[in-house]
Parts: structure tokens; C-alpha cells; sequence
């Protein structure tokens, strides 16, 4: 099936084995497409062994680990074709994954996501409230991933509004404002997990505020470990968002820069879906083989628009299983599945390091 | 702030597991009567630690069977001239920070050198090390000559506390990676103070293919199971762990037998996790990209990656598996490892080579490199020789009298 195939359909309809039939294809196309293209690629599918008449399924194909982004410039277009570059959020110090894109593969991301999302909140432009602060936006140095982030959805809504000053306060009259100006319309927000919850759940409920949305739709993405340190889980998160927001639907999604055309929303039920252009495969760490429905294992994410760089089949760090295959509550077609979080780091024996680094 | 010989130590932050900064410094002839009473005597109190426990502490078992009454008295017997030898003080141990037993052993050889000690413990928590300690408590309490010598201590990576440790101290054990022995040894300390530096190491195993064409059944499962003690035990990340497996008179059927063996013992007993699976996969990308001596990767199951070297050469140093990720590469002639070999080589471990000849054949070559030539399976057999050096002379000086 060709992209622009997959365009024409609704982004949750392909069953399993459809899908698994039309990613297949793709993704063996993509495969062989990078083999050509990208020189570093071609090496490590030579190593791998990697012949294209073996390839039976999606779960088949090789794979590379996210990491790999982080130590090497991987490109399968010539640099002059490269229009934007994206780079994640590591930590201060750590090396940070560089992620090249051009034109189509840009354009077709945006389009990715405007059918995933508008599949969520209609095709119409809803006013939009960023909970953030619009500083992401000035100083993409600090906050590549974070801006990058805010500014790829905020094509989704119109008079978009940061809810944070600069020094990641609350703007309260700018907020009500906002629930006042289009009380009896649908609105969205966005922002980040962490986030919302640090500078806008937990200062809100400090200050006994409370706002009034009628009819608003959240989405927010990022990861969970710090709120799983403080013991708040999804459903505790939501129940505490609509608490000081409203009424509020509200939507986490899992994606990253290494494969940002995949964005796995979770549904009303819980459960994370993958859309008709992207897919998961949990694989067991002591062999990589598939895992069964329900076994917790490595979350391999496979989407078929990376043409720039050789991201369409990338090994997470993150663990995850696979809950079930066509049949949510919800009506998507495909896997849908739960996360886990990061994998723990290793805990190597060695003398390699005696006195400890920082 | 407290005032201990002179010295201000920030003690606030020293955690003292065992003794206090008043320690008696003086020392103590080489195997002293009452230290190998107290050695063998904490060996059979921790030989009576429960059978289970000590199966999951093979580190800990290991140090009980070695400092044995009779082993102790064969170590004995091979100095001649410990009647005219002193131990040189107070010693200063900086003990890996993975290695969970090695600071008991550094302690011991020092001790059995006749010397006073300040040893300072991984910070990282291990069960192995709590048992020991409790162990030692007991034992010691009965020993007061030797309670007064020493102090175990923990403190957070502190330079100002080491280096009043190391002002103190007359000999500094310092086991670590070589920027950690360049920190230290960039510390003052006095003027007679020795140094015995462990640096980061390199090590191989040589493996001749007859030898494993010829091996029976149970001889192999040994084999294997050796080589899976001295590389899987720590997750192939010690420094006498081998990297490299050198092949002699190849056979690549041998090989495969080899392989196959070692995959069926880490099967049964390496737990992998996850992120080691990841960081092995991680490594065979970025080698697959950027090593050019890399000829091809074998892979069995996540457990076992074999990458045959196109050759030898002075780069192979710094490539290093983990978790079960070996370099491989078939000898044509031993001049091969020689040519390209270096002081960063420590442990030759072997299996049907003749340890004899082949150390004459380095000498004869003048090699900088390798300090043991050993059995597949005793690369990690800690000894008071260590490193090149022999700890007891090293740790002790001369008296001389006419």
C-alpha cells in the first residue's frame, strides 16, 4: 500500500491482518530503500545477515536501537535535501538523538498527526491552550524536543494561548479569559505530562483555583517516571486534571523524535492504539523473538514514513505488552497495548570503576 | 573537623563500618602468628555461613577457601626471607566500586604483609559485603591487635577525605580505572609512600582447536563452564575477564563445539537483563558501522555474540563486550599476538597450550604485556601475586642486619 493509500483511510480502520499485509510490504520497501541510501545502515544489515527473500512478516525485519541516533548522523538523503533537524531532550550533558528530515517527510508527519489527532476532535480548527510557556518556542536550544512538540500541534488549533509566563507561573486571567471567550464552544489543550502536572495541577489545587472548562479536549505526552515516583498513575492524573480544569477529555500519547510520524493515543479504555501507519512489536530481551499477547517485553516501534533517515523500525528502551489485537471497547482496529516505562539501567559488575563518577 | 595524627580529616561525612580514625599504625611481621590465627579463623566462620548463602556468594566462598589455614601456610612457605621482613604501616585501600569482595582481599594481603589499614568500601550496597563485615565483627572482637590495625570505611566520592586518608597512609592500594589512579596518585602523600596501582586492564583466552576437537563430553561442559566463570560471572566487565578468544591450530568445527557449550551453560545460568540485552545489541550496530576489522558477527540468541577480527591489531584493546559479546580471531602464529601486544594485557587464560613454553616464548620476545598465564577458568582467582606484582614483598620492607 502506497502512503498516499494509507492517506485515504481512516487512521484506526486496518485490521491486523491487513495491516500486518500492508506494513509488510512497506516496511520491506523502506528496508531496502535505506540499504541503498544510508551507508552506516547498510553496514549493520550486513553484519545482521539481512536478506530480503526471508522476510515473512513485520516482526521479521531488522531493527536498530534509538540509541544509535545519538552517536551517529543517520541520513539516506543528501544533506542539501535536509530542511529541518530534530534533537531530543536528553538530560545536561548527555548526548542528545539527531533526527533528519526533508521536505516530504516533514509534510508527511504533519499529516500523520492531523489525521490521528482530527480523528480524536474533528477536522475543525478549536481554540487552542498550550499549558506551557511560550519561551519553548524562543529558545529551541533548551527545549528542542519540548518546542518542537508545541509548535508540530499547534497547526491543530487556532488563537493558540500559553497558559505559563515566562517563569512557568500561571497566567490566571489570560486562562480565564480564554474558558470565558469560548465557553460554549469545544476547546483543546495541550502540553507535556510532567508539566501539566507539576505547574498546573499542583499549584492550581494549592491555590484552591478551579476553572470552568465546558467542553475541552487534553492531549499530553511524556514520560511517566516521575509520577509514578510520587504514585500517580493515569486514571489519578486525569481525575486530578478534570478536578482543576474541568470538564476535560483527556488523551496521553506515547511517541519520540527517533519516529515522530508514530503517535500512539490512548483511547477512553486506557489503551494505547497504533494507528494504520505505525505499529508495535513486543520482543523478548533474551532473543528478541515476539512476544505473546499480555508478556511484557521491549517495545519495538515500526512506522512506514521515515524515507530521510532510517527510523521506520526502531527498539525502544521502553517495555511494554501488547493487551490485545482489533477488539477495544473503542472500536480502533490493530494492536492496542499498555506501557511500562524505561527499562531499568544495568547494574554491570566490573573493576572498571572505582572510585565513582558523578 | 577531628585531629588525627596531625591531620584534618572531615570526618563528618565518614561512615566507619568497623574501627575508628585512632588506628595504630604500627606494624606487624609478614604472616604474624596471631593475623594467621585470625585469618583462618574468620575463613572457617565464613566456611559455616549457611551452604545456600554462600552458593549465591561465590565471591565470598571464594576469599573463605582461600585464606584457609592450609592455604595459608603454603603461601607461607614460598617466602624465605619473611624473618628479616616488617610490614611498612598504615595502608590506604581505594577497593572497586563493582567488585563487591575485592576490598577483603586487598585487606588480607596487606594485612598478611603486617600492615594497619584504612579500607575504603564500595559505596554501592552488596549483601556479600554486609555478610563479611558481620563475620569479621565477630571474629575480630576476639583480636584486638588486629581490631586497633583496622578501619572499614564508606564515604561519598570525596576528594578532600581521600586525600587526608592518603596523607596518613604509608602505602596507598589504589584498584580502579587509570583516571582514578591518576586522581590519587596526584594526591600528596609522604614522602616513603608506596603506591601499588591497578590499572584498567586487557585480557584473552587461547583456546588450541585439537584440544577441543579431543575433549570428551564432560571435559567440554568443564570447559565451558570455566569460561562461563570467568567472563558471565561479572557480566565480562573485570579486567581479567577475556575479551578476545585467539584460536590455535583453527578448526572452525572446534569453534562451533566451542560456542555451542558456552551458550548452553549462560542459557542455564546467566540471567540477562534488559538492558544489557539492549547495550549488547546497542554495541553490534555501532561495531557493525564503525570497526572495519570486524570480518562478521555471530549471534546466538541475545545470550552470545561471537565478532571474528579480520586481525590483530594495536585497536583491539579498545574494543570491549559485555554481558557475552566476545572478539574472536583464528592464530596463524603467537608472533601475531606478540606484535601488537602491550602493558594494558594482563590475564592469558588457556586450554591445551603449554603455560610453560609459551611464557618463555614471551620472554624471549621481550613483551611488555601479560602477568598471568592461567586455566580457562581461573581468570578470576585473586592472588597475593597480582597484577605483576608480588603484594607481600611489596607491602613489607627489609631489615637487614649483618
Amino acid at each position: 500500500m502506497t502512503l498516499e493509500e494509507f492517506f485515504n483511510l481512516n487512521p484506526y480502520s486496518l485490521d491486523c491482518q491487513a495491516k500486518e499485509k500492508a506494513l509488510k510490504d512497506n516496511l520491506l520497501d523502506l528496508t531496502c530503500y535505506h540499504y541503498e541510501k544510508c551507508p552506516e545502515y547498510k553496514k549493520i544489515l550486513d553484519k545482521l545477515c539481512f536478506q530480503p527473500s526471508k522476510i515473512k512478516s513485520v516482526s521479521d525485519l531488522p531493527f536498530i536501537p534509538a540509541r544509535l541516533f545519538k552517536n551517529y548522523e543517520l541520513r539516506s538523503v543528501e544533506k542539501e535535501k535536509i530542511v529541518k533537524t530534530l534533537t531530543s531532550s536528553g538530560t545536561s550533558g548527555q548526548a542528545v538523538s539527531k533526527i533528519f528530515l526533508d521536505a516530504n517527510n516533514v509534510k508527511n508527519q504533519t499529516k500523520t498527526l492531523n489525521e490521528i489527532v482530527s480523528s480524536f476532535i474533528g477536522k475543525q480548527r478549536l481554540p487552542l491552550l498550550l499549558l506551557d510557556t511560550e519561551l519553548i518556542k524562543k529558545d529551541r536550544t533548551m527545549y528542542s524536543a519540548r518546542g518542537a512538540g508545541i509548535i508540530g500541534f499547534s497547526i491543530f488549533g487556532r488563537d493558540s494561548t500559553y497558559a505559563l509566563d515566562n517563569e512557568m507561573n500561571i497566567d490566571v486571567d489570560k486562562v480565564v479569559q480564554f474558558f470565558e471567550k469560548y465557553h460554549n464552544e469545544p476547546v483543546l489543550m495541550f502540553g507535556y505530562t510532567y508539566m501539566i502536572w507539576q505547574f498546573i495541577v499542583r499549584v492550581l489545587e494549592e491555590k484552591g483555583l478551579k476553572f470552568n472548562a465546558q467542553n475541552a479536549v487534553l492531549f499530553h505526552i511524556g514520560g511517566w517516571k516521575k509520577l509514578k515516583d510520587q504514585a500517580v498513575d493515569a486514571l489519578e492524573f486525569n481525575r486530578r486534571v478534570q478536578g482543576v480544569l474541568g470538564n476535560v477529555k483527556v488523551y496521553n500519547y506515547y511517541g519520540m523524535v527517533e519516529q515522530l510520524g508514530s503517535v500512539f493515543v490512548e483511547c477512553e479504555h486506557g489503551h494505547m492504539h497504533c494507528s494504520n501507519y505505525s505499529d508495535v512489536i513486543i520482543r523478548r530481551s533474551k532473543d528478541f523473538s515476539e512476544a505473546a499477547i499480555g508478556e511484557r517485553g521491549l517495545i519495538e516501534v515500526a512506522s512506514v514514513l521515515p524515507t530521510s533517515y532510517p527510523g521506520h523500525l526502531i527498539l525502544t528502551e521502553d517495555e511494554g505488552a501488547v493487551l490485545g489485537v482489533d477488539d477495544c471497547p473503542c472500536g480502533r482496529k490493530g494492536k492496542y497495548f499498555k506501557i511500562f516505562g524505561r527499562i531499568k539501567n544495568a547494574e554491570i559488575r566490573g573493576c572498571s570503576d572505582t572510585y565513582e563518577k558523578r | 573537623m577531628q585531629k588525627s595524627g596531625g591531620v584534618v580529616i572531615p570526618m563528618k561525612n565518614v561512615n566507619f563500618i568497623f574501627g575508628s580514625e585512632n588506628i595504630d599504625s604500627s606494624p606487624m611481621q609478614p604472616f604474624d602468628e596471631n593475623v594467621c590465627a585470625f585469618v583462618s579463623e574468620l575463613s572457617s566462620a565464613l566456611l559455616q555461613l549457611p551452604p545456600p548463602m554462600l552458593r549465591t556468594m561465590s565471591d565470598l566462598s571464594a576469599l573463605a577457601f582461600w585464606s584457609r589455614k592450609a592455604n595459608l601456610q603454603k603461601m607461607k612457605n614460598l617466602y624465605s626471607d619473611i624473618n628479616e621482613r616488617i610490614g611498612r604501616g598504615l595502608c590506604f585501600h581505594i577497593a572497586p566500586s563493582n567488585i563487591p569482595i575485592n576490598f577483603a582481599f586487598s585487606y588480607l594481603f596487606s594485612l598478611l604483609a603486617g600492615n594497619a589499614n584504612i579500607v575504603r568500601l564500595p559505596s554501592k550496597l552488596f549483601p556479600q559485603i554486609d555478610t563479611f563485615c558481620e563475620v569479621f565483627k565477630k571474629v575480630v572482637a576476639k583480636y584486638p591487635e588486629i581490631g586497633k590495625r583496622t578501619a572499614f570505611v564508606r564515604y561519598p566520592r570525596d576528594n578532600e577525605i581521600t586525600a587526608a586518608f592518603s596523607k596518613k597512609a604509608d602505602v596507598r592500594m589504589i584498584w580502579g580505572g587509570d583516571e582514578t589512579i591518576a586522581l590519587v596518585k596526584a594526591m600528596p602523600a609522604l614522602p616513603h609512600c608506596v603506591d601499588v596501582s591497578f590499572a584498567d586492564r586487557y585480557s584473552l583466552a587461547l583456546i588450541s582447536a585439537k584440544s577441543v576437537l579431543a575433549a570428551s563430553a564432560t571435559e567440554l561442559k568443564k570447559l565451558a563452564e570455566n569460561f562461563y566463570n570467568d567472563t558471565y560471572l561479572m557480566d565480562q566487565n573485570a579486567c581479567s575477564s577475556p575479551q578476545l578468544i585467539l584460536w590455535e591450530n583453527d578448526n572452525p568445527k572446534a569453534r562451533e563445539i566451542f560456542w555451542h557449550a558456552v551458550y548452553d551453560v549462560a542459557m542455564q545460568k546467566y540471567s540477562l537483563q534488559d538492558a544489557v540485552a539492549v547495550d549488547k545489541y546497542t554495541l553490534l550496530c555501532e561495531e557493525s558501522i564503525s570497526n572495519e576489522n570486524i570480518l562478521q558477527i555471530a549471534r546466538y540468541d541475545n545470550l552470545l555474540y561471537r565478532a571474528e577480527l579480520k586481525s590483530l591489531n594495536p585497536e583491539i584493546v579498545f574494543h570491549r563486550g559485555k554481558g557475552g559479546f566476545f572478539y574472536e580471531y583464528a592464530l596463524k602464529d603467537i608472533s601475531e599476538l606478540v606484535d601488537v601486544m602491550t602493558e594494558k594485557y594482563q590475564t592469558l587464560t588457556y586450554f591445551g597450550v603449554d603455560a610453560q613454553a609459551l611464557r618463555s616464548k614471551f620472554m624471549a620476545c621481550h613483551v611488555r604485556g601479560i602477568d598471568r598465564i592461567v586455566p580457562v577458568g581461573q581468570a578470576m582467582n585473586i592472588d597475593i601475586v597480582w597484577d605483576g606484582h608480588d603484594l607481600l614483598r611489596e607491602l613489607s620492607r627489609i631489615i637487614r642486619a649483618f
